[in-house]
Formats: structure tokens, sequence, C-alpha cells
């Protein structure tokens, strides 16, 4: 049996997509301080990195206090539970036009491997890119405060880039892999998903 | 001798400024005038000559001044009965003295005592150098430093521009009426020139500085005619149309001591502007502007003025050097000079733009505008490679060596106009030597085109000892740039600098974003970025492919 229900609030709607175009604009800009390409300017670009790195502070904020006041942090607990049916589904069942073995439900928005990968994004890249990029910042804004040299600190800034990048394109394409092409979208933009409330 | 090769003179001091014009002839150095034969003349509209005198004399009516002068000496006679202290004061300076003891370094500097990498020294060639000497008669080592009246007060404050000395006679006022490669100087009427004296404009302080190193822009690469009425895009700080300043308004003169100079440099000034009515000594970018000039409230101006402790503010604002149309020398090949016509007559070439390229008494030069300037870590101090130093001749021997480095809090990251060439030296001791270049006598390279007994008499001079063998050995020097700041506008852009092909490429000791990213980094970034990219569109191609065989079935 199916039924709609409203699997993301208001608020993460707004937190994931401001986040999105946040961490769009920052690796765009990115690449270009990195030298990469030429776009808008290597000053524009500076000022639209360091202007979008402190808005994405400021939305993480919020939503670090969203997730612990309504204990929806429990969300992204890790689990083994049903993983290898999961990389199983990835790797046959979805060519065969098998049913996702994952239900999401309002308690359980993630499959275990997409919690895998948010794992690494919250636990490593994330970290690795908001400290070095903290020390970044206030090396151009307050001066040498900080007695660390600048190579470690960019070579690691550069290398978790890289990796939010990886991780950006895998999560784009995931989000195609839903019984329609665009039904994960469309959740993550009106909040509503069609679930089965029943096992097949 | 005298009849095939032409006279080498460095300076003939005329500077004419008419109502609204001023014209001078660039012919101060006689190299010049092979170089550019055509005087450079500009129009002087708002010109600081113009000005209106804010002085509370007026000098035309003084009683002293009244009368005809024999010579220099007797104007500055009369000048000292008023101004009872400005002798003193005079000798004093730097440009009395030729001779200044580096407080850091301990070195013995100045024009005196420096060895350079153009005519390389003053000692024997004294008749010719000096005559850019503020003062009448530096001949020989007996000239006397102590005598108030040798001081010549009016190639300073002259203001009718007509005062015309004498082009190789170490200062001296000119006497007869003479002609200097097609233009004529005429004796100047010093009475005339007494009685309208005033302060110095761009063009006076030029008639020197400009000309140095063998004709107009030859040594500095930002200190040229073109900054006479220069255009606001070459100068906004000397341009009528932007600050319309003289050179005294940064060079800021007290007791005829002048601010700034380049033996001690205060590469990072950190004190800014200071109180008000203090800090009248300085010559720094940050006297007047303050050290957190960028004040528009962006990100960029924050981060700008981030920068002004690593960054010198000419690193920015100075994109280009020698851009006002007059080519600055950047190779002299001495080893090359000598060699003569097969009817025995010297050879003089010059380039493109008329500038001298071959001359027998010079060897091979080559000129440069509109370029891109040197940068190097500099916290002002500046060691001088002495003759009595021992160098490597294996090497590129540095004239001078900046001190600094990224991690010295001091040094900032400077431009400079880098002076290559070829210079004799002695090959056995190893030591850079002096040379007699100007004279009648019979070891004056110039006149017998004899390095042996040229390089001999010099180091005789100077009581240095010289083993007869020479070699040329190829030489660097470097000369700070802080003149020609463009308009804000035309600053150096931040990716010019934070890029992979960077202006800031031979500056290793630090890491700067945009430009020093670990390749391995990259290599294995784009890789990482490569295989997602191919995992997920094989993944999706699959889909695809058994999404219709499904259909099909």
């Amino acid at each position: 049996m199916t039924q709609t229900i409203r699997l993301f609030s208001p608020f993460e709607i707004a937190w994931h997509w401001s986040q999105a175009l946040l961490i769009l604009s920052l690796l765009l800009t990115a690449f270009e301080l990195h030298g990469t390409y030429a776009l808008l300017g290597y000053d524009l670009a500076a000022t639209v990195h360091v202007t979008g790195a402190i808005a994405l502070m400021v939305v993480w904020v919020f939503a670090i206090f969203w997730h612990v006041a309504t204990g929806e942090w429990r969300q992204y607990v890790p689990t083994t539970n049903r993983v290898y049916a999961v990389i199983r589904f990835y790797t046959r069942g979805i060519f065969r036009g098998e049913p996702h073995p994952f239900r999401p439900s309002r308690g359980r928005k993630h499959n275990p491997l997409q919690l895998f990968a948010y794992l690494i994004f919250n636990a490593l890249i994330s970290p690795a890119i908001w400290i070095t990029g903290l020390i970044y910042l206030s090396l151009n804004l307050f001066g040498d405060v900080l007695p660390i040299p600048l190579g470690p600190v960019a070579t690691v800034h550069i290398a978790a880039a890289y990796a939010t990048a990886v991780f950006l394109i895998g999560h784009v394409y995931m989000i195609t892999t839903g019984e329609t092409v665009f039904q994960h979208l469309k959740a993550m933009l009106t909040g509503y998903a069609a679930v089965e409330t029943e096992p097949h | 001798m005298d009849q095939a090769v032409p006279q080498f003179n460095i300076t003939n001091m005329k500077c004419q400024r008419t109502a609204g014009t001023t014209v001078v002839l660039v012919h101060l150095v006689a190299l010049v005038c092979f170089a550019a034969a055509t005087p450079v003349s500009a129009d002087g509209e708002g010109d600081s000559g113009n000005r209106e005198s804010i002085s509370t004399a007026d000098h035309s009516t003084f009683d002293t001044l009244q009368r005809d002068f024999e010579s220099g000496p007797d104007v500055t006679r009369a000048c000292l009965t008023c101004h009872t202290e400005a002798g003193h004061q005079v000798r004093q300076s730097i440009h009395w003295t030729w001779d200044y003891r580096h407080p850091d370094t301990g070195q013995q500097l100045g024009k005196r005592h420096v060895l350079n990498s153009f005519c390389t020294n003053l000692r024997t060639n004294q008749p010719r150098c000096t005559s850019c000497h503020t003062g009448y008669g530096w001949n020989d080592a007996s000239f006397d430093f102590s005598d108030d009246s040798r001081v010549d007060c009016l190639v300073c404050h002259d203001t009718t521009g007509t005062y015309d000395k004498a082009p190789r006679q170490a200062g001296r006022v000119l006497k007869n009426e003479t002609t200097i490669h097609g233009d004529s100087l005429t004796p100047p009427d010093l009475g005339a020139v007494a009685r309208n004296i005033g302060q110095p404009d761009i063009a006076t302080c030029g008639s020197c500085h400009f000309n140095g190193g063998g004709g107009d822009g030859s040594k500095h690469g930002d200190l040229d005619s073109s900054l006479i009425d220069a255009p606001y895009s070459l100068d906004v700080h000397m341009s009528p149309q932007g600050g319309d300043m003289t050179c005294q308004d940064c060079h800021v003169s007290t007791g005829h001591q002048l601010a700034g100079g380049r033996y001690d440099m205060t590469a990072r000034d950190r004190e800014g502007t200071g109180k008000p009515g203090k800090r009248r000594r300085a010559a720094t970018c940050e006297s007047c502007h303050g050290v957190d000039v960028h004040d528009d409230g962006s990100y960029v101006a924050r981060t700008l003025n981030q920068h002004n402790d690593r960054v010198a503010c000419q690193t920015c604002h100075i994109p280009e050097i020698a851009r006002g149309g007059v080519q600055t020398k950047i190779w002299w090949d001495w080893s090359k000079a000598g060699r003569l016509a097969e009817d025995g007559s010297s050879i003089h070439e010059k380039n493109a733009s008329g500038r001298t390229s071959y001359w027998t008494r010079w060897g091979e030069i080559e000129w440069r505008e509109d370029y891109v300037p040197s940068y190097a870590w500099f916290d002002g101090n500046v060691r001088y490679t002495r003759p009595t130093d021992e160098i490597d001749p294996e090497s590129v021997v540095p004239i001078n060596r900046l001190t600094g480095s990224a991690d010295n809090p001091d040094a900032r990251v400077w431009p400079f106009k880098v002076m290559r060439g070829k210079q004799p030296y002695d090959s056995a001791r190893k030591r850079l030597v002096l040379m007699h270049l100007f004279g009648k006598d019979d070891t004056a390279y110039w006149k017998n085109l004899d390095w042996a007994p040229a390089i001999q008499a010099a180091m005789d001079e100077k009581g240095l000892p010289f083993s007869g063998e020479i070699g040329f050995v190829e030489t660097r020097m470097y000369w700070p740039i802080t003149h020609m700041v463009a308009p804000a506008e035309q600053a150096v852009s931040c990716e010019a600098c934070h890029s992979r092909d960077s202006r800031l490429v031979g500056l290793t000791d630090f890491y700067m974003p945009g430009r020093d990213a670990p390749a391995w980094l990259d290599r294995i970034g784009a890789l990482a970025l490569l295989a997602t990219l191919l995992g997920v569109l094989g993944h999706a191609a699959l889909r695809i492919f058994f999404h219709y065989r499904r259909a099909r079935q």
C-alpha cells in the first residue's frame, strides 16, 4: 500500500537547498581561486567564496541547533542493518527493475548506504574543509594569528574540495535512482513522498 | 679621436620654462642625444612651477642681489648673507657628501664609494660625474667639502630655466657659449637667476635624476623625462591631472635633508601617517595614505589591507615600468666595447627607438620599456659588492644584494628593475674593478680604448691592488621601483600573482593560493572526479540499457 507522507519538513527543505546552492557556489569559486579556470575574476570569486562560506556556517549553526532540538540527529546514526541488501540493489537489482529494499519513513529517511556516505561527508570531508577554511579565513581577516604554515592547510582544504565534488557527483546521480528519475528530487522539493507502508 | 668619437657629456643642466611651457632639453647626458636625439618637450599647464609662490620673500627686491655675479660661488656667498645656515645644511646632505654610512650594515655607501653596473665608479671620472654634484668644482680628491661657497644653490633653486652648467667641468657654471649636439648653451645671467629663485620642480630634480647612467631613463626604470607633465595614467602623483605634486612633496625636505633614498629604505612602514603635525620626514606611501588605505569596506578591500604586511604598495600599483615612452637600460656589456670600424672610426648603432645599442666607448646596450618589473622580498637593506669583496666569477655577480625573505616580518615583496650586464674584473684576484673612463689623459678608456691602463689608473687612485689580469663577469643590480604609480583601476589584478603563471614565480619560500598547490593533489583530484563521473555515467547507461531490454521483453 502506498501512502503519501511528509518526509521532509519545510526547515529541512530550506536547509538542504540553501546548503546545495552555497556548496555549488563555493565549489565553483573554489576552483577559480585554485587556478583551474577563470570565470568571475579572482577578486569577485574570493568575495563570493568567503561570503558563501560564512553564510554556510550560519546555515550550519541553524541546522545543528535544529537537529539537536528536534532529535533528528538520530537520522544520521549509521547502521549496517541491511546495508548489503542496499549494495546488492545498486549493483544488481536496479538493473532488473527490482524494488528498493529500503523504505524511507519519518523515523528513518536515509538508507544505510546513504548514511554511510553522509557519515564520510559529515565526519571527514566537512570537518576537514571547515577547520582548514577557518584557518584560511583567520589568516586573511586577522593576520598571522595562528602560527600554522599555509601550505599543509591549503593542501587539506583543496583535497577536501575535490572530495566534496566527488560526493556531489555521486549525490546528484543517486537522486535519479528512485522509482522514477525525478521521484527523489520531487520529494526534496515538496517534502512529500509516496512511500510503501507495507513490504512487497 | 675626439673627431671620431663623439664627446661623452654627462650633464648639461638646462631647464627652460616659459609662461605655460616647460621645455627640458634632455641632453643632460650627451649620450641621450645619441640615443634620443630630439629634445623632449612638454606642456606645463598646471605644472607645479606655475603655482603662485607662497614665499614670504620676493628675492627680486633684495639689495644684495641687485648686481652682476662673476661666478657661482659669488652667488652662493650672497645667498649665505641671509641664509646663514644653508651652506652648512646642504653640506650635511647626501646631495653634497655623496657619502652614506649604512646604519645597519655598516657599509660605506654613496656615489663616492659604491660600484655600480653602469659607468661603475666616480673615482677618476669626477669632472664628468660631478657635473651632477650640487657644488662647484669637484675635480678630484682635493675638493674642499667644507667650503660653503662651493655649494651650488642655483642648480636646485633656479626657476628661469636659463641656468646652464658646463657639461664636463665638475659642475662649474658655463662661461662661454657652446653647442652640445645641436643645442646651444648660453652662459647664464647669474644675477637674473639669483633674483628669480624658488622651489625646485620635477624638471629641476630630473635634470640629474632622470639622466643618470647614460641618458634619459637609463638607470632607474621609474624615473625619466616622461614624468615632466606626466599623463595621469603614468603617474597619479606627479601628473598635473592628478596630484600635481613635486618631488619634495614626498621627499620632504627638512633643513635641506630630503626624506627617502635607496641606500636605506623603509620597506615596511608600520607607522602610517602618525599624529597630526608629526611624521614629516618620511617618503613612504603610508606616511600620507596610512597603513589601511583600501577603505570601501568590501572583503577585497579588507584583504588588500591585509596584504600590506607582505606586499609593498608599489608591487600592485606600479603594474609596469618605463611606461612613459622612454626606454631604460636593461643590459650593458662592457666586454664588447672597443670595436672600431674598418677605417678606425668608432661604431655607433641605435635600436628602433633611437637609443644606443652599440657604441665603441660603451659596448653593447639593451633597452626596454613598458615591462613587468622583477619582484623580490626586501626589508629595506641593501648590501653592495665592493671592489674589496671577493666575487665568484662563475656565477652572476650581484652588484647589490637585497635582504629579506618570507619569514622576515620587516620584508615585503617589492618591485625592482634588474640591470644586467658584463663588466671588467680582476680575474686573478677575483675582485670587481674600478675604471677610468673620462678624461683626455693617456689612461682614460674613452680616449685610448685600452682597459689595462684605464683600470690600473682607477685602482691606483683608490689605492686598491690590481693584478693586471682582466676578465669580464656578468653582473646583476637591483633598482627599487617606487615612482610611476598608476591609477587605482590599473593596479595589478589578484590573478596576476595568484595563478600558475604568477608574477611572483621566482619567490618560492612561501605558499600562495592559486599558484602553489602540489601537482599530485590535482592529479589525484582530477582522477577521482573522472572516475566518479565515469562510474555514474556507466551505471546510468546500464540502467537505461536494461530498462529498454525489459521493456522489449
